[in-house]
């Protein structure tokens, strides 16, 4: 499964990482030499085999409805880049964008 | 080395011998030694002495109290990837440049609440992403046995610290081997504990699978100590196991006799350095005359952990790293619209080996790729941790093993980023199967530290730690030899 | 619509599917202890897990699973003992943490339905629920507060949502409106929402495709936002199916795309979506074991179910003898329902307690803007006043007005009775006297009635009425006046 241009472009994007088309096209043949290597992955049977996701038999622990809140030592706006009014700002957004971005 | 333990600390501060500050200024001292000029090491990337001064003097009215607190005194160094309230928590990253974390993690307010000083906070390969600490934005840390080598990574900075005779005891953390491989190349002791005896609140989250806080020391009792202090159930961790915490430091004089030590074969195969193996098999023996049975078995799947770990590991860590968008703290950089400030910050913020895994581990989840890279890895996993379950049921009670294929390589070495990848080889099964590990010097090498591994089933500490506090006192001085 | 119009939508069936998510009344949000609580300043209630600061972890709220179960149970749902977390990721300034934590392929509940109707034939209208899950609400975008930016509020982010699922399993936008309807009434009833579209607590994204009638694939759908109301779900279905017959009786095919809803403008329009359809990249959420919920636990909740809808009606009809339209009118509301019971129960008569509720305190309710809850007449007491009509202590007028007081003080019917002397007189001296009175009053009409114009004694009786006060008693009056004027 060799990965392309294409592909690298398009999961640059998905990730928000802002290749340059020549870091682009250097992580092509990274990525396909690292990939290479999981060949090994592929020739191993794990037909039935579960996948290894959660911790112990006991399952996810829960905690009550009930505050108080986790204190920051600091308010948010020591770290924030840009905050107005208590909100944080960003670069406009046009309103017909979807809802989210992909 | 003759820095103090511990031990050797805390009793003495508690029995007025010594003052906090006094320790603190020693530590604070070696430091500045180490981290001054064109040949420092580079061991921290954070320190503010006077506000580390102030918690020493204010650890004078503790002396009172019924418990002083297990590490009173202790100075101790804590790796950047734990949020402290005093000082910045970058991860070695531009993207987190100059970020103070309004939270504290739990295993830092531990530290404290047991009395220990944080000296500062210590170099590491950038969001814990590599095995040498090269990739650091803050520039690279150099091993203090051997200054022109690696310290090994990604917590090389927390490795250093100890090694160097700052602190005998530091926080890392490990998700394929980034404490016990460093802890190797640098002829000092590192621990993984078995995942979820550590909270990870409060620790960046690389991979949250695998992800766990470390302990390097001095000595294997002063790992004991540290992790006493550290382990335990976190509510604020769904992870985090609800088993009590044995005194680690109760094997300090347990004798191995009877002690079952199995060698898995696929962790000596022929192309291991005959240097290395000496080492290894000197310390067998060693194990051997102190009454421990020693015996082959096999971890066959072994051979899996590399591609396994490079699938699962990049995968989480391109989720956890998706809230680095500068949006609401760390480094913000414009372009065009949100979609430009976005690229222009990832891209600035982030450096070519965590970029690499960001895309590597957005390609395995993606769609059409996600069966045949992140699944099948899963499912190779379980097989992994079935391995160590099987001989563990078998009777044996400790793994032994060299910690990594070589000893510390020189800085600029290693290009490749696979080639980069296969130092952990010894260590990543310990992580994806979520065991017990650590490593102990053992030797050296062309005078470089070799190390030796113990692993054993999950919350086994205790007999893992037995183990090595065996080992260390028969080997003696010949582990730095 | 033209007759040609009419006959290509004949041609063509819409099929539709919705999904709904819905916001639970928990006190602190899905993952943090933090205040779910509506309207505090920005960024008010957050902490470091829901301001996805580096090094947080998520930890589960109980009451948000407790909540989502009772949903799920109350549709029917097979919850399962077994579900996982799973990561949603995407870039989004009010998604802290470039993922939302959801269920993908182990959901908490899967397999139910809901009756909206019954057919012309009687059988009743089954809409399938696929699956619940839940999931945590992203923060806030205002977009037009400061010139040139977007302002980000995630005092929302973390707030517990469930995802409600349906199959492509109705026909018409009727149907998604019914359909929205009872669910909604199925989730107030069980107290786990507000469930209201207006404040944003129950939210409606729709599936439309079309199909030749008759046929069984389906066709391409695409994906409908922005409706603010259940009317507005209804157009904007209508307006898509439309637009999708229209593309597709010129010969064209539908592009799987998705289209906002302009209330406004009444029109759709295809979202300015980005490359390609989105790859969330789904994995399990390794912060989270599995969620293992235990068949005893399950079945508790299931025992614990408040009485739902549909077998609240049936019980109405069958337990009050209440014909459908008072059962509709009276189960609406759960508390009103609840109100009903104990007036019915207390006073002994389910038709006259019928009466009552659905009249006055619900005309009361209505024009005050005031919720039942805060109703000041308690049930006993309205029992007590219907108690005090149906043995003739007051008239059914003076009740009237002692409801009135009930309402503005809280006091007890016999108490205002006494007090505003309303209590019912059937004294046959004081009768006479006020009928004499009024008689002297009203001569030309006390004339006519001599005389045989019999309506007029509704005249002389209402004086006597209002000369009372409403404490005359008709009955008795009427007696009084037939043998005074023989008629």
């Amino acid at each position: 499964m060799a990965v392309t241009i294409d592909d690298v472009r398009h999961i640059a994007t998905l990730a928000r990482l802002g290749l340059t088309e020549d870091r682009a096209a250097a992580l092509v043949a990274e990525l396909n030499t690292i990939l290479e290597h999981m060949d090994e992955l592929a020739k191993v049977d794990t037909a039935g085999v579960a996948e290894a996701i959660g911790v112990g038999a006991e399952g996810l622990p829960v905690r009550k409805d009930a505050g108080p809140p986790i204190p920051l030592a600091r308010s948010i706006d020591a770290v924030a880049p840009s905050v107005r009014d208590g909100f944080f700002l960003v670069p406009r957004l046009s309103t017909h964008e979807s809802s989210e971005e992909s | 080395m003759t820095a103090p333990s511990c031990a050797d600390l805390r009793a003495d501060v508690a029995a007025g011998r010594a003052t906090a500050a006094e320790t603190l200024s020693a530590a604070i001292r070696r430091a500045r030694e180490v981290d001054t000029g064109a040949d420092r090491l580079n061991v921290f990337v954070w320190r503010d002495d006077a506000d580390a001064r102030a918690q020493a003097e204010a650890l004078a009215d503790r002396l009172a109290d019924t418990t002083p607190g297990p590490l009173l005194g202790v100075p101790v160094a804590v790796k950047d990837n734990i949020a402290t309230l005093a000082l910045p928590t970058t991860c070695g990253s531009r993207i987190l440049e100059g970020y103070v974390s309004p939270y504290e993690a739990t295993v830092a307010r531990r530290l404290r609440d047991a009395g220990a000083v944080i000296v500062g906070k210590t170099n590491m390969d950038e969001f814990a992403m590599g095995s040498s600490t090269e990739h650091s934005a803050y520039g690279p840390t150099r091993n203090p046995v051997a200054p022109d080598r690696v310290p090994g990574g990604s917590s090389g900075g927390s490795a250093a610290a100890v090694a160097a005779g700052i602190v005998p005891l530091a926080l890392g953390s490990e998700t394929g081997g980034s404490v016990r491989q460093p802890a190797a190349f640098c002829g000092i002791v590192g621990v993984k504990p078995t995942y979820g005896r550590v909270s990870r609140y409060g620790l960046v989250a690389f991979a949250s699978s695998l992800d766990q806080v470390g302990v390097f020391g001095r000595t294997v009792d002063d790992a004991a100590r540290g992790l006493g202090v550290v382990a335990g159930h976190d509510p604020r961790d769904s992870t985090s196991a609800q088993i009590p915490v044995p005194d680690y430091t109760a094997a300090a004089g347990a004798d191995v006799k009877g002690l079952v030590v199995g060698l898995p074969t696929e962790y000596f195969p022929a192309s291991l350095d005959p240097a290395i193996r000496a080492r290894c098999d000197a310390a067998i023996d060693r194990l051997r005359s102190l009454g421990a049975t020693v015996k082959e078995v096999s971890l066959p799947h072994t051979s899996l952990a590399i591609p396994v770990y490079y699938i699962v590991a990049p995968a989480e860590a391109s989720s956890n790293l998706a809230r680095f968008d500068g949006v609401r703290y760390g480094l913000r950089l414009t372009g065009d619209g949100l979609r430009g400030m976005y690229d222009a910050t990832r891209s600035g913020g982030f450096g070519p080996e965590v970029t690499r895994r960001i895309l590597l581990g957005t390609y395995v989840l993606s769609a059409g790729y996600y069966d045949a890279y992140y699944r099948k890895a899963q499912q190779a996993r379980t097989l992994i941790a079935g391995d160590f379950r099987r001989v563990f049921d078998s009777g044996v009670h400790v793994l032994f093993t060299p910690t990594a294929p070589s000893t510390a390589f020189p800085i600029g070495a290693i290009s490749d980023p696979y080639e980069m990848y296969l130092s952990d080889i010894f260590t990543a099964t310990a992580n994806l199967a979520g065991v017990p590990a650590m490593s102990l010097p053992i030797g050296r090498v062309g005078g470089l530290p070799v190390g030796g591994q113990f692993l054993a089933s999950h919350f086994d500490e205790p007999r893992m730690f037995a183990a090595a506090y065996a080992l260390e006192r028969a080997l003696g001085g010949e582990a730095h030899a | 619509m033209t007759a040609a119009a009419t006959a290509a939508r004949d041609r063509w069936e819409m099929v539709v599917g919705l999904e709904v998510h819905v916001q639970l009344k928990t006190r602190t949000k899905a993952f943090c202890p933090c205040s779910a609580e509506y309207g505090a300043p920005p960024n008010a209630n957050t902490c470091p897990v829901c301001l996805a600061l580096p090094g947080a972890l998520p930890v589960l709220n109980e009451h948000a699973v407790a909540l989502a179960t009772r949903a799920a149970l109350a549709l029917q749902c097979a919850v399962q003992p077994v579900s996982v977390f799973a990561r949603k990721n995407y870039f989004y300034p009010d998604l802290p943490k470039g993922y939302q934590i959801s269920q993908f392929d182990k959901p908490l509940a899967l397999g139910g339905w809901v009756e909206i109707g019954r057919r012309a034939e009687g059988d009743p209208i089954r809409i399938g629920v696929t699956r619940v899950h839940m999931e945590e609400d992203a923060g806030k975008s205002v977009h037009d507060r400061f010139p040139g930016a977007t302002a980000i509020d995630l005092n929302r982010s973390g707030v517990p949502l469930i995802e409600i699922v349906s199959e492509p399993d109705m026909r018409s936008a009727e149907q998604a409106g019914a359909y929205l309807r009872v669910l909604k009434q199925i989730l107030e009833y069980i107290d786990v929402s507000d469930v209201n579209m207006e404040e944003g607590s129950l939210r409606v994204d729709a599936n439309v495709s079309a199909r030749r009638r008759g046929e069984s694939a389906l066709g391409t759908k695409t994906e409908v936002k922005n409706m603010n109301s259940f009317s507005g779900v209804e157009r904007a279905l209508e307006v898509e199916f439309a637009r999708q017959v229209a593309v597709l009786e010129a010969g064209g095919t539908i592009e799987q795309q998705t289209m906002l809803w302009d209330g406004n403008a009444g029109e759709v329009r295809p979202a300015r979506s980005k490359e390609g359809s989105h790859d969330y990249r789904y994995f399990p959420e390794p912060d989270l074991p599995p969620l293992i919920l235990a068949a005893d636990w399950i079945e508790q909740a299931r025992h614990d179910l408040p009485e739902l809808p549909a077998a609240r009606r049936a019980r109405f009809a069958s337990e009050y003898h209440l014909g459908e339209y008072d059962v509709e009118v009276l189960t609406a509301d759960a508390h009103v329902a609840d109100y009903y019971e104990s007036v019915a129960r207390a006073h002994g008569e389910p038709k006259a307690a019928a009466n009552w509720v659905m009249g006055e305190v619900l005309a009361t309710l209505k024009s005050s803007g005031q919720d039942i809850a805060r109703f000041r007449v308690r049930p006993a007491d309205l029992a007590a006043l219907l108690g005090l009509v149906r043995d003739g202590v007051v008239s059914h007028t003076a009740a009237k007005q002692i409801f009135s007081r009930m309402v503005a003080t809280g006091d007890p019917p016999a108490q205002i009775a006494e007090r505003e002397g309303l209590v019912k007189v059937d004294d046959d001296a004081q009768l006479a006297a006020w009928l004499d009175e009024v008689i002297a009053e009203h001569p030309d009409e006390a004339e006519r009635l001599r005389n045989g114009e019999k309506k007029l004694q509704g005249v002389l009786i209402g004086a006597v009425m209002k000369k009372s006060k409403g404490r005359a008693d008709p009955r008795k009056l009427t007696q009084l006046l037939s043998a005074r004027l023989g008629s």
